[in-house]
C-alpha cells in the first residue's frame, strides 16, 4: 500500500518491446528500429522510447519549427553582439521583438520587426502542421480527435495573441514579444494599457477553468492513485462495469461532499475545464482594445467593478486645475 | 548501489540548485501596512530585517550653530558673491561650512575655491555649485507641491559625495556588428534602472528630460481615437518600476489597485509624485543641461550629455528624503530664490546664463518667497 505514496511511478512492467499497430499504405516507417529502454524514463512515464513516426507532416512541421526557433535565437545572439556567454546569462532578457508601432500591419524592415513577422509565420505554419498531424495520427490509430480539438483550444489563444487580435488592431506591435521575461512584461503592460485585465469577465472566466482544471486534475490524479490498490487504475473499463475501486471513490467523493462524478465524466469535466481555459481567454484578449479600450471603466459603467468607500482625502487630478502641466 | 548512488547524488543537488534559485529573494516573513479600504490589496510590504539599514542610511548631519543675520552683508566684504550676497558675513560662512561638509568633506574648501583666491571662478565646480544653491533655492520657493516645507538641501542629494550616488546619463545605442539583425529596442537587458525587468532601460530621457506622454490608459470604457501602443505602455511601466525601487514603495502607495489610471479614491501621494515628475523634468531641463558645457569630459556621459537627476537622486530608496527629517528649518537662506546680483563679467566665464525665476516653469501654484 505504501507503494504509491511515492513522488515517482514505482512499478515498471516491461513486455516485449513493440513498434505498434501496422499502418495502411501512405503512411511512412516510423523511425527507430531497436527501441531504447531507460529505467530513468520509466520513473516517469513508459520506459520504452521509440520508435516515432516522424512522416511528411510532422517532417514539415520541425523545418518550419527549427527556422523560427533559429530566428529567434540568433537575433537574441546578435542583440548581445555575438557573445555566446552573454547570450546564456541573458537568455531570460533577451526578446525578438514585434515591430515598431509607427509600422502597423505595413511590412517593417528586418531589424525592425521583419525578422518577428517571419519567426511568427513560421511559427504558426509548425503549429498548424502539428495540429494536422497530430489528427492524422489519432485517425490512423482509430482514436477519437480529442487530443486534436483539446490542442487546437490552445492554437487558438495562440493565434488570437499573434495574428487575429493585431490584424483587428491594425499593427503588428501589439503582438507579443519572443523572449521569456519580456512575455511576462507584454502581458503586465497589456493590462495595464487596457484598464485593469482582471475586469474582463472573460480573463475571469480562463482564470476559473485554469484553477479548476488544475484542482480537477489533483482530485482525479489523488482518487485514481487511491483506490489503484482496488484496481482503479482500470477506469475505463469501469466506465460499465463499476467495481469496489469505482464504488470507494464514488463513495468518498458522495460522503465529503454530497456528489461525485463517475469514471466517463470525470474525463469530460476535465476535457472541457482545459479546453475552455484558452477558448475563453483568446475571447477575452480578442475584445480588448477592438472592443473595449478599458475593462475598469467597462466594468463601473455595468456595476461590474463595485465602489469602495473613500478613505483618503479627496484627491483630483492635477492636469486638470488651472495651470496643471 | 549505482542507483543508491545516483539518488543520493540527485537528492543533494537539489539542494544548491534551489538555494540559487531563492538567492534572489528576501526571506519571508515580511511586514505588510494596510494603505487604503480593507480588502482591496491596498499594501505597503516591507522588510523589517531592512528597515534599521535605511534608518542608518537617512541620517541627518548634526546643524551648524546658528550665525547671525546682523552684520555686513556677504556681497560688500567677498567679491563674486552672486547668489548668496545677502546673507550676513556669519550666515554666509557658516553656509559654506555646512556645504563642504555635505559635499566635499574629504575634499574641503579647495574642492570649488582656487585656495590662492576663494573669489576666483576657475574650477568648474563652483560654477555648479553655484547653479546646484539656486536649484535648492529653486526646489524650496517653487516646487512646494512636491518638497511641501520639508525641502531640500545639498545634502538631500550628496549625502557627502561630490557626485551624488544616484544620477543618470542617456545610454548610447546599442552596439550591432550588422545592421539587419538583433535590435533589442532599448530594452531586454538586465538593467537596474528597471529593477532587473527586462523593460525598456531609459526611461529617463523620455520623461524626466523630454516631455513624451505618461498616461495609457483610455478614458472611456469603448474604443476612441486614444491610441498609446503596448510599447508606450512599457515605457511608462519602467518609469513606474524607477519610482517604486526610488521610494522603497509599492504601486499601490500612489495608485489605486482597482484601476491605475483613476484619480478617483486613490492615496494622494500620488499628486505629490505627479509634481515630482514634473520637477525632475524642469530641473534637468533649467539646471543640469546649461551645465553641459561647464562639466569635464570625465563626469560626462557617453553621449557627451551632463549628468541628471531622477526620483532616487534625493528619495534613495526612502518614501521621503532622509524620511522626512527637515534639513531646511536650519538652512533658511536655501528656501527663497534670491536675486541674482549684478556681476562683473570675467574672463572664462561660465557661458550659460543664470536663469532667472520666470525660466523656471512655474508649477501650479504660486511661488511663495517667504523663508520658514
Amino acid at each position: 500500500m505504501a507503494q504509491y505514496q511515492n513522488l515517482f511511478t514505482t512499478v515498471q512492467a516491461t513486455g516485449p518491446l513493440h513498434h505498434g499497430v501496422p499502418l495502411p499504405t501512405g503512411n511512412s516507417p516510423r523511425t527507430g528500429d531497436v527501441p531504447a529502454v531507460s529505467y530513468w524514463l520509466g520513473k516517469l512515464g513508459n520506459a520504452q522510447l521509440g520508435p516515432i513516426y516522424l512522416g511528411g507532416l510532422g517532417i514539415a512541421s520541425l523545418i518550419f519549427g527549427i527556422a523560427a526557433i533559429n530566428i529567434m535565437g540568433f537575433n537574441m545572439l546578435a542583440s548581445v553582439n555575438w557573445d555566446p556567454i552573454q547570450f546564456i546569462r541573458q537568455l531570460f532578457w533577451l526578446s525578438l521583438e514585434p515591430p515598431p508601432p509607427e509600422y502597423g500591419l505595413s511590412l517593417p524592415p528586418l531589424n525592425q520587426g521583419g525578422w518577428w513577422l517571419m519567426a511568427g509565420g513560421f511559427l504558426t505554419v509548425s503549429v498548424l502542421l502539428w495540429w494536422a498531424r497530430t489528427y492524422r495520427r489519432a485517425r490512423q490509430l482509430g482514436m477519437g480527435t480529442h487530443v486534436p480539438w483539446a490542442f487546437a483550444a490552445a492554437i487558438w489563444l495562440f493565434l488570437v495573441l499573434g495574428f487575429f487580435r493585431p490584424l483587428l488592431m491594425g499593427s503588428w506591435s501589439e503582438a507579443v514579444p519572443f523572449g521569456i521575461f519580456p512575455h511576462l512584461d507584454w502581458t503586465a503592460a497589456f493590462s495595464l494599457r487596457y484598464g485593469n485585465l482582471f475586469y474582463n469577465p472573460f480573463h475571469a472566466l480562463s482564470i476559473a477553468f485554469l484553477y479548476g482544471s488544475v484542482l480537477l486534475f489533483a482530485m482525479h490524479g489523488a482518487t485514481i492513485l487511491a483506490v489503484s490498490r482496488f484496481g482503479g487504475e482500470r477506469e475505463i473499463e469501469q466506465i460499465v462495469d463499476r467495481g469496489t475501486a469505482s464504488e470507494r471513490a464514488a463513495l468518498f467523493w458522495r460522503w465529503t461532499m454530497g456528489f461525485n462524478a463517475t469514471m466517463e465524466s470525470i474525463h469530460r469535466w476535465a476535457w472541457w475545464f482545459a479546453v475552455l481555459c484558452p477558448l475563453v481567454g483568446g475571447i477575452g484578449i480578442l475584445l480588448t482594445g477592438t472592443v473595449v479600450d478599458n475593462w475598469y471603466l467597462w466594468a463601473v459603467k455595468h456595476g461590474f467593478a463595485p465602489p469602495y468607500p473613500d478613505v483618503f482625502p479627496a484627491v483630483t487630478d492635477p492636469a486638470l486645475t488651472p495651470g496643471g502641466q | 548501489m549505482i542507483r543508491e548512488l545516483a539518488l543520493q547524488t540527485l537528492r543533494w543537488s537539489l539542494v544548491p540548485m534551489g538555494a540559487l534559485l531563492l538567492a534572489g529573494c528576501e526571506r519571508p516573513p515580511m511586514e505588510s501596512v494596510q494603505h487604503g479600504y480593507r480588502g482591496t490589496g491596498m499594501v505597503q510590504v516591507y522588510n523589517p530585517r531592512l528597515l534599521d539599514d535605511v534608518v542608518e542610511a537617512n541620517r541627518v548631519p548634526e546643524a551648524q550653530p546658528a550665525a547671525s543675520a546682523e552684520g555686513p552683508k556677504a556681497k560688500d566684504v567677498y567679491q563674486n558673491v552672486q547668489v548668496l550676497g545677502d546673507l550676513s558675513v556669519g550666515e554666509f560662512t557658516r553656509l559654506m561650512v555646512s556645504m563642504t561638509a555635505w559635499v566635499s568633506p574629504e575634499q574641503g574648501c579647495n574642492y570649488c575655491h582656487n585656495p590662492a583666491n576663494f573669489a576666483d571662478d576657475s574650477l568648474y565646480t563652483k560654477i555648479v555649485s553655484r547653479k546646484m544653491v539656486e536649484m535648492t533655492q529653486t526646489i524650496n520657493s517653487q516646487w512646494k507641491n512636491h518638497v511641501s516645507t520639508t525641502g531640500v538641501t545639498c545634502f538631500t542629494c550628496h549625502r557627502g559625495a561630490p557626485v551624488p550616488e544616484h544620477i543618470w546619463f542617456t545610454p548610447a545605442q546599442q552596439a550591432m556588428g550588422s545592421n539587419f539583425i538583433g535590435d533589442k529596442a532599448g530594452q531586454n537587458t538586465p538593467a537596474q534602472t528597471v529593477k532587473l525587468a527586462s523593460l525598456p532601460y531609459d526611461p529617463f530621457t523620455p520623461y524626466l528630460l523630454k516631455d513624451e506622454p505618461i498616461r495609457v490608459n483610455a478614458t472611456r470604457a469603448l474604443p476612441t481615437d486614444h491610441v498609446a501602443s503596448i510599447a508606450s505602455t512599457e515605457k511608462t511601466y519602467s518609469l513606474m518600476t524607477h519610482m517604486s525601487s526610488s521610494l522603497g514603495v509599492n504601486c499601490t502607495y500612489c495608485h489605486n489597485t482597482q484601476s491605475f489610471s483613476s484619480w478617483e479614491g486613490g492615496p494622494p501621494q500620488r499628486v505629490t509624485a505627479y509634481h515630482g515628475i514634473r520637477m525632475a523634468r524642469t530641473l534637468n531641463q533649467s539646471f543640469m543641461e546649461p551645465l553641459t558645457d561647464v562639466f569635464p569630459a570625465e563626469r560626462k556621459g557617453e553621449l557627451g550629455d551632463v549628468a541628471k537627476l531622477n526620483c532616487a537622486t534625493c528619495h534613495q530608496g526612502a518614501y521621503k528624503p532622509l524620511l522626512g527629517q527637515s534639513m531646511l528649518q536650519d538652512y533658511p537662506e536655501l528656501a527663497v530664490l534670491r536675486e541674482a546680483f549684478a556681476r562683473a563679467p570675467a574672463p572664462g566665464e561660465l557661458a550659460a546664463e543664470v536663469p532667472t525665476a520666470a525660466a523656471v516653469e512655474a508649477p501650479a501654484q504660486p511661488a511663495t518667497t517667504e523663508a520658514k
